[in-house]
């Protein structure tokens, strides 16, 4: 009896547990006769097996109770208060409980006060429906029901062994399609998890102790046990971070509900699917995805999916789909959000950028559509020019972008006009344990989570990957990208080290923005259990949270984001703010060049685009010679010539002297400035020409006025045989290369490139004017045109050419290079494509497109 | 004596810190350690004296010479640490010794003098006075959030 009386408190447990959430969707959901018969079945289980055990209490409570479900049944409103009451009913039930099973019988005491309720209840919801006619029909079906559930009773009672356990395993059955809260479970406060979680780190630490003391003693008896102990603790532990999981399916739970409400409210009908509800993941990851799920589910309900006559008119099934599906690869979790109907307007889209000052005509109208759907995730934007109830203003896609930019997730949208659209969120599984790189920084360790970790690189003086320095910051050039550099002891309020040349580079990207942190040495990857900061600490931007390694130790876990708001404010504030108010949109990245922002001679501000300086460098002004009339310095080896950009710079004497290096081959010569202020990313757009030689106009930088320097104008100052060096050593005819390009920058920029390389440019300003001078009979080699051009752009000019010129090899110039227009080129004829300002490339495509000419 | 006494009198662990004699309330001391294996942490707080490992759990040590605005003289000996917890969070408070455990009498608790150091006045609870020495009843609380950003922000 005892085990059986056991037994019964479990089953009873979870049945009234189910019961309670049950009975709030119903108050919520009364039509659904599904729940009502679900909690109507589990009541009456309840009821009989007290029947059956003889718990007389119990048994009358729970009749009472069934006896006003049988009234909703039956059709009556089921009230506010009436449900408020059954939930009273049941929490005095499992108080019964409690005791019973503390003392193995009923406690004593009277449900007098409660049974009286529920039976008042009955007459209530009844009375006022019958009372105008007469009183026989509302009592009619009170005892109908009654009836029916003394047959149900009875049916029950006439097996009562196979009653009992078949209740509780209905809804366990449900669980495995349905992913719903499990029946065969327990409730453990997050608390007891927590402490068995440390009790398990504990544990992991005294074992590593123990296998350490036995690799000491070769031939130890205490190896194979201690062997068995290490496993059982690896199993332990993944046991009990298992414990952390929950099926993704919770964070799921409220949506049929709101997708209900929305096709009511909005008049459409939609289907809302479910696949992978059971797929697990972190109970603090499952918090923070939950508001981002649920938003993107009434967008798509809202703004994606069409009426049903539209949909009618598109030819589409008049009810909509939503299907939400979560999966695991790898590491993450793999979640997507998707419904079938009208897209994302990139029109709307477009013009919104457009209006926002997020991007100009001309920049949005080279970006595919795929970037500019992303315009969606920056901050602010929002394309439902109605207000609806259901989406809010203001926030949108992008709370949900930060959401989940903050857990180390990513978004991405997919969208077909027409067809639908597509979020997939990938994030990953748990934030209590990450993989994390650990490195030393002024003789502390920390952790730096391994998601936003690029790649390390190694600097040394003189090598490959030299740190090199602008005034007071300090920059790698990586791949040919300058990579801002921060030292972690500096940032972490350390003294500055003198040593910068040496150390690790940890290349970290958040979001947008890459930078590296330099740190002093790097140890190894763990898998570390974050643990959050005291509330001491918790202001502290740079941590993310603390860890106890392996060894013992607690270190801090750096955090990516404040390392990058750090950045924002000690290298470059502006670059970092232009970050920001792009957001995602990286297809306007590509639009901005690098400059390099100096001063020379006068307060205004010069920039030079950075890619076409190779190196700057800060000499000692006394090492400065005087030669022939000229500046010179010993450089690596050769005499470099120091030229001015103009008279009234001063070549110092002494101190350190500012110096940019342009390099070709193996000359270089180096323009005296009086001071590095910045580098900048911005559009390059020469709003005035100039007659100066050496300027090539002034443009906007970062809101100043900043001219724009000729470098190609100084080359030769350096030089005299600047450009003509190279043709006589290396061929004896110079190669004609055709340039077209609609911009006098890059005409002017690129035709000293070029003649440094040995071509012999001609430059035209569009393609209508090249095919006029080909018309006329000149010779080219080879044809540079850029692709993004007024009235006739690159490839109706390559098409232009095909059709007449059809041996003129053709090299296209873009800055933005997809695989869309790489295969337009490909079919308009292009020989090659090179990225603007690659420099290299382009010499290379050249020299490979003219070989391939002299060859055949 | 006995049967009356039981009423306000109230058990202190006694700590010298700086030279000065400080109790807490027995009930909030979770355990008196030895700080070993501290890793100081970056940008935190001066009080902050670090965090360290402590079976398991990861304790912010709270250097109470700096929290209190105390001579920070060189201590002679180990330095140990009173265990304290708050909402949740596990704390060591540095002291350089912890004495015995005394019972007394709240009625004897003597207002703070008015002309005690502010740093001392906002953390203390009063002042007994015993032989040859006073001790100033300590409020953990107090010193927790003091200069933590929890309480000010």
């Amino acid at each position: 009896m005892d085990d059986l009386l056991r037994e019964f408190v479990t089953e009873t447990n979870e049945s009234l547990d189910v019961v309670d959430v049950e009975l709030v969707r119903f108050e919520q959901d009364p039509n659904n006769a599904k729940i009502l018969d679900n909690i109507f079945r589990l009541v009456h289980t309840i009821k009989g097996t007290c029947g059956f055990i003889g718990l007389p209490r119990l048994e009358a409570l729970a009749h009472a109770a069934e006896t006003l479900m049988g009234k909703f049944r039956d059709g009556l409103p089921a009230t506010r208060d009436a449900v408020t009451l059954i939930l009273a009913t049941i929490d005095r039930i499992k108080t019964i409980l409690d005791s019973l099973e503390k003392h193995q019988r009923e406690p004593d005491g009277s449900d007098a006060d409660l049974i009286a309720g529920l039976e008042r209840m009955v007459e209530a919801i009844t009375a006022p429906k019958g009372a105008p006619v007469v009183e026989a029909p509302p009592l009619a079906p009170a005892r109908d029901s009654e009836e029916e559930l003394e047959r149900a009773f009875r049916e029950t009672e006439a097996e009562p062994p196979l009653a009992k356990p078949a209740a509780p395993r209905e809804p366990a059955a449900a669980d495995e399609d349905g992913g719903k809260a499990a029946s065969q479970s327990i409730r453990v406060t997050v608390d007891t998890l927590e402490h068995l979680m440390t009790m398990v780190s504990e544990l992991v630490l005294t074992r590593n102790q123990l296998l350490e003391i036995v690799r000491r003693h070769e031939d130890s008896e205490f190896k194979t046990p201690l062997q068995r102990l290490s496993n059982v603790t690896a199993e332990l532990q993944e046991g009990v971070m298992k414990t952390r999981m929950q099926p993704i399916g919770n964070a799921w739970q409220k949506l049929p509900r709101i997708v209900r409400d929305l096709s009511n409210e909005l008049g459409k009908q939609i289907d809302l699917e479910m696949q992978g509800a059971e797929t697990e993941l972190d109970r603090q990851v499952l918090d923070l995805i939950k508001d981002p799920l649920t938003h993107m589910v009434r967008n798509s309900a809202d703004h994606g999916l069409e009426s049903p006559a539209e949909r009618r008119a598109a030819g589409k099934p008049e009810r909509g789909r939503i299907r939400l599906s979560a999966y695991h690869e790898g590491g993450h979790i793999i979640v997507q959000i998707a419904d079938d109907g009208r897209g994302l307007n990139t029109e709307r889209i477009k013009a919104k950028a457009i209006a926002q000052g997020l991007a100009t005509e001309a920049e949005i109208d080279k970006l595919t559509e795929a970037q500019i759907h992303k315009f969606i995730f920056v901050p602010g934007f929002s394309t439902a020019t109605k207000i609806t109830s259901v989406s809010g203003r203001g926030v949108g896609m992008d709370v949900v972008h930060n959401n989940i930019d903050q857990i180390g997730g990513t978004i991405d949208v997919k969208s077909v006009a027409g067809a639908g659209l597509m979020f997939t969120i990938k994030i990953p599984l748990t934030l209590a344990i990450v993989a994390a790189l650990i490195v030393e920084a002024g003789g502390e360790r920390f952790a730096i989570p391994q998601l936003s970790v690029v790649e390390l690189v190694r600097a040394r003086a003189g090598s490959e990957h030299r740190i090199e320095r602008i005034k007071d910051t300090t920059v790698l050039r990586l791949r040919d990208k300058l990579l801002p550099l921060a030292r972690l002891s500096a940032l972490l309020g350390g003294e500055r080290s003198a040593d910068i040349e040496n150390g690790f580079i940890v290349v970290t990207q958040v979001g947008s923005q890459t930078f590296g942190i330099v740190v002093d040495a790097v140890f190894h990857t763990e898998e570390i259990v974050v643990k959050p900061l005291s509330s001491k600490l918790r202001h502290i931007s740079m941590f993310s949270g603390n860890t106890i390694l392996g060894d013992g130790a607690v270190i801090m876990i750096i955090d990516p984001n404040g390392v990058a708001q750090a950045f924002g404010g000690t290298v470059t504030s502006q670059m970092t703010a232009a970050d920001k108010r792009k957001g995602g949109a990286t297809g306007v990245e590509e639009e901005k060049t690098s400059l390099l922002v100096f001063r020379a001679g006068s307060s205004q501000l010069k920039a030079v685009p950075l890619a076409l300086i190779t190196r700057l460098e800060e000499i000692d002004a006394r090492k400065i010679e005087l030669s022939n009339g000229r500046h010179m310095i010993q450089y690596r080896g050769q005499l470099m010539p120091l030229v001015t950009p103009s008279e009234t710079v001063r070549v110092k004497a002494e101190g350190a002297q500012p110096l940019l290096v342009f390099s070709d081959g193996s000359r270089s010569m180096a323009l005296v400035v009086d001071e590095i202020v910045d580098i900048v990313e911005d559009r390059l757009d020469i709003q005035v020409g100039s007659d100066n030689p050496g300027v090539l106009g002034s443009a906007v930088v970062k809101g100043q006025a900043t001219e724009i320097v000729d470098v190609g104008h100084f080359l030769p100052l350096a030089f005299a045989d600047w450009f003509r060096r190279k043709e006589q050593a290396q061929q004896a005819r110079p190669r004609a290369v055709l340039l077209v390009d609609d911009s006098p920058f890059f005409r002017n920029m690129l035709v000293p490139v070029l003649q440094a390389a040995g071509y012999e440019v001609t430059a035209c300003a569009s393609g209508q004017d090249a095919l006029a001078l080909l018309d006329d009979g000149a010779v080219f080699d080879v044809a540079v045109t850029d692709i993004e051009m007024p009235d006739m752009d690159g490839f109706a000019f390559a098409e232009a050419l095909r059709a007449k010129h059809a041996a003129l090899p053709v090299i296209a110039l873009s800055s933005v290079v997809s695989a869309e227009s790489v295969e337009r080129g490909r079919q308009v004829g292009f020989h090659d494509f090179v990225a603007k300002f690659d420099r290299q490339g382009l010499i290379a495509a050249l020299k490979e497109q003219t070989e391939i000419g002299e060859a055949a | 004596m006995m049967e009356h006494a039981s009423q306000n009198l109230k058990e202190y662990v006694t700590a010298m810190i700086g030279g000065q004699l400080f109790g807490l309330a027995i009930l909030r001391v979770q355990d008196v350690f030895v700080p070993e294996r501290l890793t100081r942490v970056p940008l935190a707080p001066p009080e902050v004296a670090g965090v360290l490992n402590l079976r398991g759990r990861i304790v912010t040590l709270i250097d109470m010479r700096r929290s209190l605005g105390l001579e920070a003289d060189k201590v002679e000996g180990q330095p140990m640490a009173i265990g304290v917890e708050r909402a949740g969070e596990s704390y060591g408070l540095l002291i350089d010794s912890v004495g015995e455990v005394l019972k007394l009498d709240d009625a004897t608790r003597e207002p703070n003098p008015v002309n005690l150091d502010p740093r001392l006045a906002r953390v203390s609870l009063g002042i007994h006075r015993l032989e040859g020495q006073l001790l100033m009843v300590v409020d953990v609380d107090r010193v927790l959030a003091s200069g933590g950003t929890a309480m000010a922000a």
